[in-house]
């Protein structure tokens, strides 16, 4: 299982989903309606490290980080 | 970097970055000091942080200005931080001016870019993002 947590104002509480690679993640969080809109706008950390690799093999524990667009200042 | 809950105390935390440099030998300081307008009738803004990555993304930059010899600070807010008052503060110091001038320009804005934080205006006590005003971070759409 990997736990995939969703920062700043995206209302869903954290999942754990059954995933070897990013891409799966990918695929499962495509076919939840509230989720699906945000992804196209959304970066992605596993274990706290920004990533750009869909490929990426995932292990049990593993932590995925969707983090939507940013303001600070 | 600094997180603080609530606003920046600007003077305290000026003179204290400027105390930590007093014998450092640079010869400029240049803090960016954000304020909070009221516009639109919000009362406060509010800022969700993700910390891991903020610390790795302040980090890569601490490298970036050591390469020129200069040193990079920051300061930002927690929560709700009522118009008028900061909630953010950045500052870079150099030997000579125009690498701080310089720095300081891409600090900021990439601090805009990808710094990963949230904000929120706070009207009639509620708060609402501020979509509009946020940018997607570098690689979004990967899951997409």
């Amino acid at each position: 299982m990997v736990r995939v947590e969703f920062l700043g104002p995206i209302s869903q509480e954290v999942l754990e989903l059954e995933a070897k690679t990013l891409a799966e993640v990918a695929t499962q969080l495509q076919n939840i309606d509230t989720i699906a809109p945000w992804l196209e706008k959304c970066a992605v950390a596993v274990n706290d490290q920004m990533t750009a690799d869909l490929s990426m093999v995932l292990k049990s524990g593993d932590k995925i980080s969707i983090l939507p667009p940013v303001c600070g200042g | 970097m600094e997180l603080y809950h609530g606003s920046l105390d600007v003077e305290t935390i000026f003179s204290k970055w400027l105390n930590e440099e007093k014998n450092s030998n640079y010869g400029a300081y240049i803090p960016f000091v954000g304020t909070i307008r009221a516009e639109d009738g919000i009362e406060a803004l509010s800022f969700d942080i993700y910390e891991p990555i903020l610390e790795q993304w302040f980090q890569n930059w601490v490298k970036r200005a050591e390469e020129l010899g200069a040193k990079v600070k920051m300061a930002h807010a927690i929560g709700d931080v009522p118009v008028h008052t900061s909630s953010y503060i950045s500052a870079v110091f150099s030997p000579k001016r125009r690498v701080a001038l310089e720095l300081i320009d891409e600090f900021v804005e990439d601090f805009k870019a990808n710094a990963p934080i949230w904000k929120y205006d706070v009207k009639d006590g509620k708060r609402i993002y501020a979509e509009d005003r946020s940018t997607p971070m570098s690689g979004s759409g990967l899951l997409s």
